[in-house]
C-alpha cells in the first residue's frame, strides 16, 4: 500500500496533465473560431475580424468576455432541468474525448485498452445534449431542429464506427498508442493508403457527426433560424459552441491517430514532440473550413440516404476489402 | 479499501439512480437520469476489468437503446399519461413482496459460493486485454451462438419495420 | 471477498470528466454573477419569427425518425460485434473471416429488405 503522500501526488499530476490539456484545448478551440472567420473570409475575398487587436487577434477573447455577460433568457414553457442539463450533457460527451489522445510518444492522459471504443461511446453521448436541447426549450424551431439532427447524428454514428473497424484490423488493437505504432510500418507511416475507403467513409461521417457544413442540418438557418438552440443564450449557448468546436478537434485527432500516422511525420522536428500532430490537425481543420466554404448544404433526405445507402454499404465493403487483403497477407 | 469503497459508491449510485428513474413524473428526467445510471454501471464493469464490456454498456444502452427510448417518449408526446395514477393495485401487496424479496435475498446470502476460477484470471486479462481475450473465445468456442446473433438481428431488422411501417399505412 | 481490481488507468477520466462538468458549471455559475437579467414577457416567448407562438410546440412527428432510431440500434449492435473480431483476426485468420462474412451476409439480407421496404427512404 503506497504512502498516502505518492497517492496525493499521482493525483496531483494527472491533475496538472488534465488541466495543460484542456487549457491547450480551450486556446485552440477559441482561436478555431477566428481561424474558422479569417480562412473563409478570405475564401469569400473579405478580410474577416480585423477591428480587435492586430489581424482581429484579440476577436475570439472578446467574443468569450462578452458570452459571459450576455442575459440569459430562460423561456417561460421551457422544462428547467433538462434544459439546464443540456448543455452540459453536450460539454461532457465532446470534451470527454480528449482524454484518450495521444498528443505524442507516451502521452496521453489516459492511456486506456479500448480507447477508439471510448471515443465512438463518448461521440453517441452528442445525440443526447442535442435532443434534450430542443425538446426543453419548447420552441418549434428548436424541436424540429434537435430530432433532425439527433436522427443524423445516429444515422452518420454507425458509418463512422464501421469506417474504423478496418483500421482496428491493421492495428489488432483498440489502443490509440498502438494504433499509431502500428502505422509505422505501412507507406508513409499510415494507414491512409490501404484504409483509403475507410478514410473518406470516416471523413465524411466525421463532419456530419460533428454537424459541421454541408451537414449543418440542425442548424439551417434559412428555415430553422438556428435548430436545436435558438432559445440558447449567453454562456448555455457558449457551452454548445464549445462542445461543437471541441467535437471537430476530436474527430480530427481521431482521423489523425487510425489514418495519418498520429505523431509520426517524414522527419523529427526537434523539442517539439506534438509538432507533427498539431500540423495535421490544423490542415484537417482547414479542410474543414474549406469544405464548409465551398460546398453547398444537404437537403435533408438527401443527408439520410447517403448516410444509410452509400456510407454503410462502403464501409461494409471496406471491411470485406481489407479482410481478404488479410488473408491473402497482401499486407505488410 | 479503495477497492471496496468505489464498489460501495457504486451500488450504492446505482440503487438510487434506479428508484429515481421509476419515480420520476416526467419520463424525459426519467431517461437523463438513467444515462447517469448507466455511466454507473460501465464503471462497475470497468472494476470487474471487463473494459470492452463497460464500452459496450455505454455505446449500445446509452449511446442507441436509451436513445431510441427517448424518440418513443417524444414520438408518443406523453402529456395526458404523465398525469395519470401509475401505481395500480393495493400498495400493501406490493410492499409485502418486496419485503419478501429482500428477506430472501438476504437469507440466501450465506449459500453464496463463488464460482471456481476459469482460465482468465485478472493477470491474464490484463495481459491480453478484456476485448482480445473475449473476441478469441467468441469467434472460436462460441461460433455458433454467434451466428445465431446474425439471424436474432435479421429477424428485429425486420420486425421493426413490418410494424413501424403498418403504423406509418394507417 | 474476492479482491476487486483498480483499474488505474481509468482514474484521470473520472478525474477529466469531474474538471470537465466542473468547468461548465463553473462558467454558468461566474455568468449569474456577471451578467444581467431583466426577464418580461414578451422576451421569455420561444421565438417563433417575431409572432406570438401558436398551437403545441411538440408536436407528434414523422414515425420516420422512431423507424430510424431502430435501426441505429441494430446496426449498432452488429458494429459493436465488428469490434472484438477486428483486433483478434490476425490471431484466428480465415476462419474469422469466413464466419464474419456468414454473419455480415445475413445482415445484408436485413439491409436489403429495409431498402426495398423503403425504410431508409426520406420524403
Amino acid at each position: 500500500m503506497p504512502g498516502i503522500v505518492d497517492t496525493l501526488l499521482y493525483i496531483a499530476i494527472i491533475v496538472a496533465k488534465i488541466l495543460v490539456v484542456f487549457g491547450a484545448i480551450m486556446l485552440h478551440v477559441a482561436y478555431a473560431t477566428y481561424f474558422e472567420r479569417k480562412t473563409i473570409g478570405h475564401m469569400q475575398v473579405r478580410l474577416g475580424p480585423m477591428n480587435v487587436g492586430p489581424h482581429g487577434l484579440l476577436q475570439p477573447i472578446a467574443d468569450g468576455i462578452k458570452l459571459f455577460f450576455k442575459e440569459d433568457i430562460i423561456p417561460a414553457q421551457a422544462d428547467k432541468p433538462v434544459f439546464f442539463v443540456a448543455p452540459v450533457i453536450s460539454l461532457v460527451g465532446a470534451l470527454s474525448s480528449l482524454a484518450v489522445v495521444p498528443f505524442f510518444e507516451g502521452f496521453a492522459i489516459a492511456n486506456i485498452n479500448v480507447g477508439l471504443l471510448f471515443v465512438l461511446a463518448m461521440s453517441s453521448l452528442g445525440s443526447y445534449g442535442i435532443i434534450l436541447a430542443g425538446w426543453s426549450s419548447n420552441s418549434k424551431y428548436s424541436f424540429l431542429g434537435g430530432l433532425r439532427s439527433a436522427a443524423q447524428v445516429i444515422s452518420y454514428e454507425i458509418a463512422l464506427g464501421l469506417s474504423l473497424v478496418g483500421v482496428m484490423m491493421l492495428a489488432g488493437s483498440l489502443n490509440l498508442t498502438d494504433i499509431v505504432r502500428a502505422q509505422e510500418r505501412y507507406p508513409f507511416g499510415m494507414f491512409l493508403l490501404p484504409q483509403i475507403i475507410g478514410c473518406a467513409v470516416f471523413v465524411i461521417a466525421a463532419i456530419a457527426e460533428t454537424n459541421r457544413s454541408p451537414f449543418d442540418l440542425p442548424e439551417a438557418e434559412s428555415e430553422l433560424v438556428a435548430g436545436y438552440f435558438v432559445e440558447y443564450s449567453g454562456m448555455r449557448y457558449g457551452l454548445f459552441f464549445v462542445a461543437e468546436y471541441t467535437g471537430m478537434i476530436i474527430m480530427a485527432s481521431i482521423g489523425i491517430v487510425c489514418f495519418l500516422g498520429g505523431w509520426n511525420g517524414p522527419f523529427k522536428i526537434p523539442y517539439v514532440p506534438f509538432a507533427w500532430f498539431f500540423i495535421k490537425l490544423y490542415v484537417l481543420i482547414f479542410i474543414y473550413y474549406w469544405v464548409r466554404a465551398t460546398l453547398p448544404r444537404y437537403r435533408y433526405d438527401h443527408l439520410m440516404n447517403l448516410g444509410w445507402k452509400v456510407m454503410i454499404p462502403l464501409a461494409l465493403f471496406n471491411i470485406v476489402i481489407t479482410g481478404i487483403l488479410k488473408v491473402m497477407k497482401a499486407l505488410p | 479499501m479503495l477497492a471496496e469503497g468505489i464498489f460501495i459508491y457504486l451500488a450504492a449510485a446505482i440503487t438510487i439512480l434506479s428508484v429515481l428513474v421509476i419515480t420520476r413524473k416526467n419520463p424525459v428526467h426519467s431517461v437523463i437520469t438513467m444515462l447517469v445510471l448507466f455511466f454507473h454501471i460501465a464503471a462497475l464493469y470497468v472494476t470487474l476489468n471487463a473494459e470492452f464490456l463497460a464500452a459496450v454498456q455505454v455505446i449500445v444502452y446509452a449511446g442507441a437503446i436509451l436513445v431510441l427510448f427517448l424518440f418513443v417518449i417524444l414520438l408518443l408526446n406523453l402529456k395526458e399519461e404523465a398525469v395519470a395514477r401509475r401505481y395500480v393495485g393495493p400498495w400493501p401487496l406490493g410492499l409485502m413482496a418486496a419485503v419478501g424479496l429482500f428477506l430472501a435475498i438476504i437469507v440466501s446470502l450465506d449459500s453464496f459460493v463463488a464460482g471456481p476460477k476459469g482460465a482468465f484470471t485478472t493477470e491474464v486479462i490484463k495481459a491480453e486485454t478484456n476485448t482480445k481475450a473475449l473476441g478469441k473465445i467468441l469467434f472460436t468456442e462460441y461460433l455458433y451462438p454467434f451466428e445465431v446473433v446474425s439471424i436474432v438481428l435479421l429477424v428485429a431488422i425486420i420486425g421493426a419495420i413490418v410494424l413501424a411501417k403498418k403504423r406509418l399505412r394507417s | 471477498m474476492p479482491t476487486a481490481f483498480l483499474p488505474e488507468e481509468y482514474l484521470p477520466i473520472v478525474i477529466f470528466m469531474v474538471i470537465i462538468l466542473a468547468f461548465g458549471l463553473g462558467t454558468l455559475a461566474v455568468g449569474i454573477v456577471l451578467r444581467l437579467r431583466r426577464p418580461y414577457q414578451e422576451k421569455l416567448l420561444p421565438y417563433e419569427s417575431g409572432n406570438p407562438p401558436v398551437g403545441e410546440p411538440r408536436y407528434r412527428f414523422s414515425v420516420r425518425f422512431y423507424i430510424v432510431a431502430m435501426l441505429f440500434v441494430i446496426f449498432d449492435v452488429e458494429a459493436v460485434f465488428l469490434y472484438p473480431w477486428a483486433i483478434v483476426f490476425d490471431q484466428i485468420g480465415l476462419y474469422a473471416f469466413v464466419e464474419m462474412m456468414l454473419f455480415i451476409a445475413i445482415l445484408v439480407v436485413g439491409y436489403v429488405y429495409a431498402w426495398k421496404k423503403e425504410a431508409f427512404r426520406w420524403d
